[in-house]
């Protein structure tokens, strides 16, 4: 996993509450293992029926094409758990979500993948978003990952909260399965007291196909 | 100390604690879908990683397979790469896959409890976030990420921060013609699309207890669309009945222990939840969705909501689904002209939900120009369908019957709407798009789906059906 410390980018306004997965990766008709995911990031709002651009959507406005930080509502990510929703984010260059909060498996899949998800909560967020439509692209935040800070035009600096394990995980782009791989003396004796006090979770057995082995041996 | 159900499996399936905090929890029965195994097959190929227990690993073709009588892996062109990725994967890592042409495939949360591969007490995992649907014979299941499935893969655990605890009292009984599709939507009304976030959550109360264990499993099916993390009912019984003989519970002594062991699983009396919402059931009727998220919800005598008099924080976004659903504020939804019904999904696709659904339709047409299907949630409920004669039904009414899968609920496998129709869907999300470009989604029973692919409008299924109410 790439590490997060630090981004500067311009910050493009998403200014809506549930913003779910359907919109940021829609499945599309046509489509494989390789999929493009720079263009499936908002396909649908991005792209008229013609299939040309919409222009007045945000991330296609001059000032808002490279934007790095994404900022939005409450809720960002509902529905599906497809991670693709944030592949396509990192695809286009999009380091950091700022949202004043976020769904649980979006923000686990933001975690997994260097995707800074940033929960300021609803006022601090309102405030944050005044700040970020003012901007209008015209200067850059930068989030600082090892203060926990937000800085860039029109107020001081926003400090933002964010559980400490989290944030290791990302500041050092820590293997995931290699963390939980330490463990894995205690999972074999997990595996053996699961064994004795509960048999039954450690054997997931078609009985019809056992009584079928049984009699040819 | 008093315990809650949730407590319960979680701190007997905690293995340890990781050191960036986490907890690491170990997952009894993992069942993979092909829309995320090949990437998390890919990503362990290339790290040189095994999975751990294949033997407790299962896999179904879901998402993308074709509905259409006779398919097979190329019936949907854009299915085709992952279906074999998928088989391809399952062979090199020994897990068992219900195929495409299985005679037990079928989707996932469906496929799982009426095979008994999961049961109460039991961690589940699956990369979709309808996972906590099996919470309804009272296993603790967790939706998850594709690298999440990796590490499942590899670990079998999930590092997971311990959820907030929460209970949903279901008080009353529920009115003849009312299921729990109603009541969950009920609730996502009540409490937000992101009302549960964070929380596990446990059902309980007398309207649970008299619920059928297919209609427990469509509540905890629903339960993401309030936010939750996950959702069960504890298992009794009604459960132990349903789940008994199932071919892979275990059998004989083992069974006997096992059921000794669930019996003490429900929450301790006194113990105490983070959060506790309560809901009297009996005077609900049946409900559907009038926007393009699943809290946008009235009784099926109701009107369109003016957005001006929704609480502030609600205005926009119910401004705009009334737009993208060509409705009008104070409009009723019954008699709202339809053009497509989908019977179907995870949610809704059980046995029972056909019984229903099929006793609504007896006899009767589906009203010209209106497009409706139905697909069974695995092959199993097909035959068994099949058996009953529900199929003649609702052929002869002129619905499609289909293959087993997911098909229109995301429309993964092709199966989509025209753009600008109007869908009564029996599925769990009427996000805009999702069924197809531009297709207005409403959520409703199947009951209610039935009733309106009969009517060619949107019906109340007690009214076409006397004797349900």
């Amino acid at each position: 996993m790439q590490p997060f410390t630090s981004h500067t980018g311009i910050a493009a306004p998403l200014i809506k509450d549930d913003i779910n997965t359907d919109q940021i990766a829609p499945i599309l008709h046509s489509r494989g293992l390789k999929e493009d995911y720079r263009a499936m990031l908002f396909h649908r709002a991005r792209r008229r029926e013609d299939g040309s651009e919409d222009p007045d959507f945000v991330l296609n406005k001059p000032q808002f094409r490279g934007a790095g930080i994404l900022v939005s509502g409450e809720n960002f990510g509902a529905g599906s758990s497809r991670e693709s929703a944030v592949w396509s984010m990192l695809a286009n260059g999009i380091r950091v979500i700022i949202a004043k909060s976020f769904a649980d498996i979006y923000r686990e899949n933001c975690l997994q993948n260097g995707l800074l998800p940033v929960s300021l909560g609803s006022a601090l967020g309102d405030q944050f978003i005044v700040r970020a439509v003012a901007a209008d692209g015209q200067a850059p935040f930068t989030v600082d990952l090892l203060t926990q800070r937000i800085s860039g035009p029109g107020g001081s600096d926003v400090e933002f909260e964010i559980p400490a394990a989290d944030r290791t995980r990302l500041l050092e782009g820590l293997d995931d399965i290699g963390l939980t791989l330490k463990h894995v003396d205690a999972v074999a004796s997990w595996e053996a007291r699961a064994q004795t006090a509960q048999p039954w979770l450690q054997t997931a057995r078609d009985s019809r196909r056992a009584a079928v082995k049984g009699v040819r041996e | 100390m008093q315990q809650t159900l949730f407590d319960k499996i979680w701190d007997f399936h905690r293995v340890a604690q990781r050191t960036d905090g986490r907890d690491l929890v170990y997952i009894d029965r993992h069942v993979l879908h092909e829309l995320h195994a090949h990437h998390a097959f890919a990503q362990l190929q290339k790290q040189r990683r095994a999975v751990r227990r294949p033997d407790l690993t299962f896999a179904v073709q879901d998402h993308t397979v074709a509905t259409k009588p006779g398919r097979d892996d190329d019936t949907n062109p854009s299915g085709s790469a992952f279906i074999k990725a998928m088989r391809e994967g399952c062979r090199t890592n020994g897990i068992r896959l219900f195929d495409v042409d299985d005679p037990e495939q079928g989707i996932s949360h469906v496929v799982a409890p009426e095979l008994g591969i999961v049961l109460p007490g039991a961690t589940h995992a699956v990369p979709d976030s309808h996972a906590s649907t099996v919470g309804g014979v009272g296993a603790l299941a967790f939706g998850c990420g594709t690298s999440e499935l990796a590490h499942i893969l590899a670990t079998q655990m999930m590092a997971l921060k311990r959820p907030k605890s929460m209970r949903v009292q279901l008080d009353g009984r529920l009115a003849g013609g009312v299921t729990a599709k109603d009541v969950a939507l009920r609730i996502i009304a009540e409490i937000g699309v992101a009302g549960a976030r964070g929380h596990v959550v446990e059902y309980a109360g007398a309207a649970i207890r008299t619920m059928p264990i297919e209609q427990r499993m469509t509540l905890c099916n629903l339960n993401i669309e309030m936010g939750g993390r996950s959702g069960l009912v504890a298992a009794d019984d009604a459960t132990f009945e349903w789940l008994a003989r199932r071919p892979f519970v275990p059998q004989g002594a083992e069974w006997d222990r096992a059921l000794q062991h669930w019996r003490r699983l429900p929450s301790d009396p006194g113990a105490s939840f983070d959060r506790e919402v309560s809901l009297d059931c009996t005077a609900l009727e049946p409900q559907i969705t009038w926007g393009t998220d699943p809290s946008q919800v009235v009784g099926i005598s109701g009107r369109v909501p003016d957005p001006a008099a929704l609480e502030p924080a609600r205005r926009a976004a119910a401004a705009s689904a009334v737009g993208y659903m060509d409705l009008a504020p104070g409009m009723p939804l019954l008699g709202l002209p339809i053009d497509r019904v989908f019977i179907g999904s995870c949610t809704n696709s059980r046995l029972p939900d056909l019984q229903v659904a099929a006793d609504v339709i007896r006899g009767r047409r589906v009203a010209p120009g209106v497009v409706a299907m139905v697909v069974p949630g695995s092959s199993s409920v097909k035959r068994d369908a099949e058996a009953a004669g529900l199929d003649r039904v609702f052929r002869d009414a002129g619905f499609f019957w289909g293959e087993s899968g997911c098909s229109m609920c995301a429309g993964g496998n092709g199966d989509r709407g025209a753009p600008g129709e109007r869908c009564v869907s029996t599925t769990n999300r009427n996000f805009e798009n999702r069924q197809g470009l531009k297709v207005r989604t409403h959520l409703a029973s199947p009951a209610t789906a039935a009733a309106s692919a009969i009517a060619g409008r949107i019906a109340d299924a007690r009214a076409l059906t006397p004797g349900m109410a």
